[in-house]
């Protein structure tokens, strides 16, 4: 019998990046639940000796990306759509809740690129594998992506809170 | 505005992934750029706040419905845990039999051999992030910890052995706060001790060993609490490591 590799050491960050990609912890678990349900189908592909890491991740991907096209199947992705208002201010120690809002308006590709490479410490070339694009496309999306959050995070405390010293 | 070093390298730079003569090129610029610098800085921290915001996450108990999913087979049976389970039964374990059949017993020592095997998993090969609180605090890890799982620890000193601690965490178990020690070696290999209270009844048990996805468990229950010294660095080595921690815990620990 072929041994079967086990899925549940990788829960943890599976659930991590489920978290931060959908800002949900119930539309997480669920994007897991699917996830691993789907290894669970597709064993035999995945090759013993790969990173299983690097293919659950691939297999979230491929479902996150199905999600957003039946969720909003009229909205385009614009990857440059928004444009904040920088403080100019220092920045000021950042809550969960500003960087869950800075991750929920950055655009789906860059986020993903954000947090592969950001938070789960995958490799340029790991990160551009399981979302199916080039390198250059991870570098260019990642460098995006964290300028755009550097200008919402610096922008949004001067906006959203009134300083009280 | 970066005519010399490229954008990609500047995040290439946050990621720690340039070679060190290039890395020290790139220092060098943005010692001279502070503009870049700054974003440079700006980038760094927004890693910090992702891992300060979501690496609780990594702590949560997992969900019993996404645990049976990682089970629910192919084959129709998970075969593999059950002849793991059958395996430890045979091997001394029939008396926790009862603890197997529910979840109410989660601290049960088949449980504690997984759930530091599972830690072990998860946080040992984190290059940026493998400790909350690191060496060099190890006075305010061990206050910290102790107070938190409730019972005074010790972080047992591996350095005959080669080993040096590196610093410690704590996550959440089924019983509650459960304490990790991890340790390093001269060549990186990374061993780690997870400390959590057992379930009532379980009073002392001898040193067992578990097989768990390729890491070698040695633990054991002493009074209230679990103990389980997790690491892939060969039976016979962690079993040696978990002798010293023993040991040198049982002053600690008020052996009775």
């Amino acid at each position: 019998m072929r041994a079967r590799p086990d899925l549940i050491e990788h829960l943890p960050r599976l659930r991590r990046y489920a978290r931060a990609l959908t800002g949900d912890v119930t539309r997480a678990d669920d994007l897991v639940q699917d996830t691993l349900e789907r290894a669970l189908v597709k064993l035999d592909l995945w090759q013993p000796g790969s990173d299983l890491r690097a293919w659950l991740f691939t297999l979230m991907h491929n479902l996150f990306v199905n999600q957003i096209r039946i969720r909003r199947p009229r909205e385009t992705v614009l990857e440059d759509a928004l444009d904040e208002p920088v403080s100019g201010g220092q920045m000021e120690a950042l809550t969960a809740r500003d960087i869950h809002e800075a991750l929920a308006r950055l655009p789906e590709v860059q986020r993903e690129v954000l947090l592969l490479v950001g938070l789960e410490q995958f490799g340029y070339a790991e990160a551009a594998q399981v979302l199916g694009v080039p390198t250059g496309t991870v570098m260019s999306r990642l460098s995006r992506a964290r300028e755009r959050m550097r200008q919402m995070l610096a922008g949004e405390p001067a906006i959203k809170l009134k300083l009280v010293k | 505005m970066t005519d010399d070093v490229h954008e990609h390298e500047l995040n290439a730079y946050v990621d720690g992934t340039l070679p060190e003569a290039r890395r020290l090129e790139v220092e060098a610029w943005l010692a001279a750029h502070p503009a870049d610098a700054a974003r440079v800085q700006a980038w760094s921290d927004q890693n910090q706040s992702l891992h300060a915001t979501f690496d609780a996450v990594l702590n949560e108990p997992l969900p019993l419905n996404l645990v049976r999913a990682t089970l629910r087979p192919a084959l129709p049976v998970p075969f593999r845990a059950v002849a793991a389970l059958l395996a430890m039964m045979a091997t001394g374990l029939v008396g926790y039999a009862i603890g197997l059949n529910a979840e109410q017993a989660p601290a049960a020592p088949v449980y504690l051999a997984r759930d530091a095997a599972i830690a072990h998993a998860v946080f040992s090969p984190e290059s940026r992030h493998p400790v909350e609180v690191d060496a060099a605090h190890a006075d305010h890890l061990v206050a910290w910890l102790s107070k938190r799982v409730g019972t005074q620890l010790q972080a047992p000193d591996f350095s005959a052995q080669g080993f040096d601690l590196l610093g410690g965490r704590l996550l959440s178990g089924e019983t509650g706060p459960v304490a990790q020690f991890m340790y390093q070696d001269r060549i990186e290999r990374r061993v780690t001790l997870y400390v959590r209270r057992a379930v009532s009844g379980n009073k002392v048990t001898a040193f067992r060993h578990a097989a768990e996805n390729g890491v070698d468990v040695f633990y054991w229950i002493d009074g209230d609490f679990g103990y389980a010294l997790s690491g892939q660095i060969g039976r016979k080595a962690i079993q040696q490591l978990a002798d010293a921690a023993y040991s040198q815990m049982i002053p600690a620990s008020g052996k009775r």
